[in-house]
């Protein structure tokens, strides 16, 4: 496939998600660890690890991946890579890239009024609204 | 020893039993937690961003609260600030780490705060399990206890928040062993669980998402209770929300699902040291109360 020829300079996402996350993602060698440690990863459509090869490739197709948003930022696949990537950043990178031109992953007015009234803590609240929405 | 305290938003909500009981525990321990002026919401969720200085503001204007308490004689040179809430807590450390090893940073946010006093860097973020291990000592509190939790098996599920990331994490983030130290001073019996760090599903419990957190419920419950455990003890309102209250979604994924108590730290400790009232278990939705008179280890004294 083409984009894996993609020059470092010529791939914007990879460009963006290092700027806003701090991250280094080139630095991935795919060992594959943060996705056996992932407890999200059953339910992702790209792994953590398919997230990382994809950002390094430019493939763009993960911008509209759902995993993105299934990361919970728990932090184990920071913990133990051995790369020494903050796996966690460069998900959120990815989200904020969405949220940054306003577009939300969660409509607020779509939330319906039961599950509101359903007494949940303020923190699962606060947090769902910083995670999915700018 | 006077102490201040963050208590965070859903400590006056969801998890008042939470509070209720460390308020009391700790006073048994010798320690008053004071409650911060004027304490805002952390924000509940550390900003993961390089570039973003904003959300790390609300944070910092809590610490600035402590600098206060000290200038106003509330407290006498105590810059150690006790959190509860696992999520507050991780909040609260992560931007005090940022904001004093970052000069720019600090700058910004003070500057930002312009009818607040500076923050100085002074303010150490501690964890009421730490203040438990560190201060008052295992020993300690076992000396302290007067209903010893004989013959209760519990598990500690320390989630994520507690642990990581390692510069924030207040024990080896792989093999944690702060609360089942503490279950055994308390004379309950701790129980291994190989998914006591496993995260609970967080905040997908808001919205459509919420079978996620009934699933990663079922697995961490059920791996407590392979090991014999008949509870699981907690530090995270958000935690003990997805894997109490979520028990009622677990069951209809899961037939034949037995619903298990999902305790406080502080609640186990309320009632090992003599304050059952305190301990406050009309607040959980699973029901520990059987298991605990099961037990023999409330309902003893009959008023009638």
């Amino acid at each position: 496939m083409s984009y894996y020829h993609i020059e470092k300079e010529e791939n914007e996402l990879l460009a963006r998600v290092e700027e806003i996350s701090g991250e280094i993602v080139t630095l991935c060698e795919q060992c594959g660890i943060c996705t056996t440690s992932c407890p999200m990863a059953e339910e992702m459509d790209f792994t953590p690890a398919a997230i990382m090869h994809a950002v390094k490739i430019g493939d763009r197709a993960v911008l509209d991946s759902k995993a993105i948003w299934i990361c919970a930022s728990c932090f184990t696949c920071t913990v133990r890579c051995p790369r020494g990537i903050d796996l966690a950043k460069v998900t959120e990178a990815l989200r904020q890239i969405h949220l940054r031109k306003n577009k939300d992953y969660i409509n607020l007015e779509e939330v319906k009024e039961e599950e509101l009234e359903e007494d949940l803590p303020p923190i699962a609240v606060v947090s769902a609204l910083r995670k999915f929405t700018g | 020893m006077k102490l201040p305290y963050y208590p965070g938003c859903t400590l006056k909500k969801n998890a008042k039993n939470f509070e209720k009981a460390a308020i009391v525990a700790a006073k048994h321990l010798g320690i008053e937690l004071v409650e911060l002026p004027r304490w805002n919401c952390c924000g509940a969720v550390s900003s993961l961003t390089s570039d973003d200085v904003m959300h790390h503001v609300a944070a910092i204007r809590n610490l600035v609260r402590v600098q206060q308490m000290n200038d106003d004689g509330i407290l006498d040179n105590e810059y150690r600030l006790v959190v509860l809430c696992a999520m507050c807590f991780n909040v609260l450390k992560r931007s005090n780490i940022l904001a004093t090893s970052n000069a720019n940073m600090l700058n910004t946010i003070n500057s930002f705060m312009d009818t607040e006093p500076d923050y100085e860097g002074t303010v150490e973020v501690k964890h009421f399990l730490e203040i438990l291990r560190d201060d008052v000592g295992f020993d300690a509190i076992k000396s302290k206890v007067i209903n010893p939790l004989k013959g209760l098996k519990v598990s500690a599920y320390y989630g994520c928040t507690l642990l990581r990331p390692r510069e924030v994490g207040i024990d080896d983030p792989e093999a944690p062993t702060i609360m089942e130290r503490l279950i055994e001073s308390l004379g309950a019996e701790p129980v291994d669980n190989p998914y006591k760090s496993l995260c609970c599903g967080s905040y997908h419990t808001v919205g459509s998402n919420k079978e996620v957190v009934a699933r990663r419920a079922y697995r961490i419950i059920e791996g407590a209770r392979r090991n014999g455990a008949e509870a699981i003890i907690t530090s995270c309102p958000l935690c003990a929300f997805n894997l109490d209250n979520r028990q009622a979604l677990t069951e209809k994924l899961y037939p034949g699902f037995k619903r298990m108590p999902i305790l406080y730290f502080t609640q186990l400790m309320a009632l090992a040291f003599g304050y059952e009232s305190e301990a406050s278990f009309d607040g959980n939705f699973v029901d520990p109360i059987p298991l605990l008179e099961e037990k023999g280890l409330i309902g003893m004294k009959v008023q009638k």
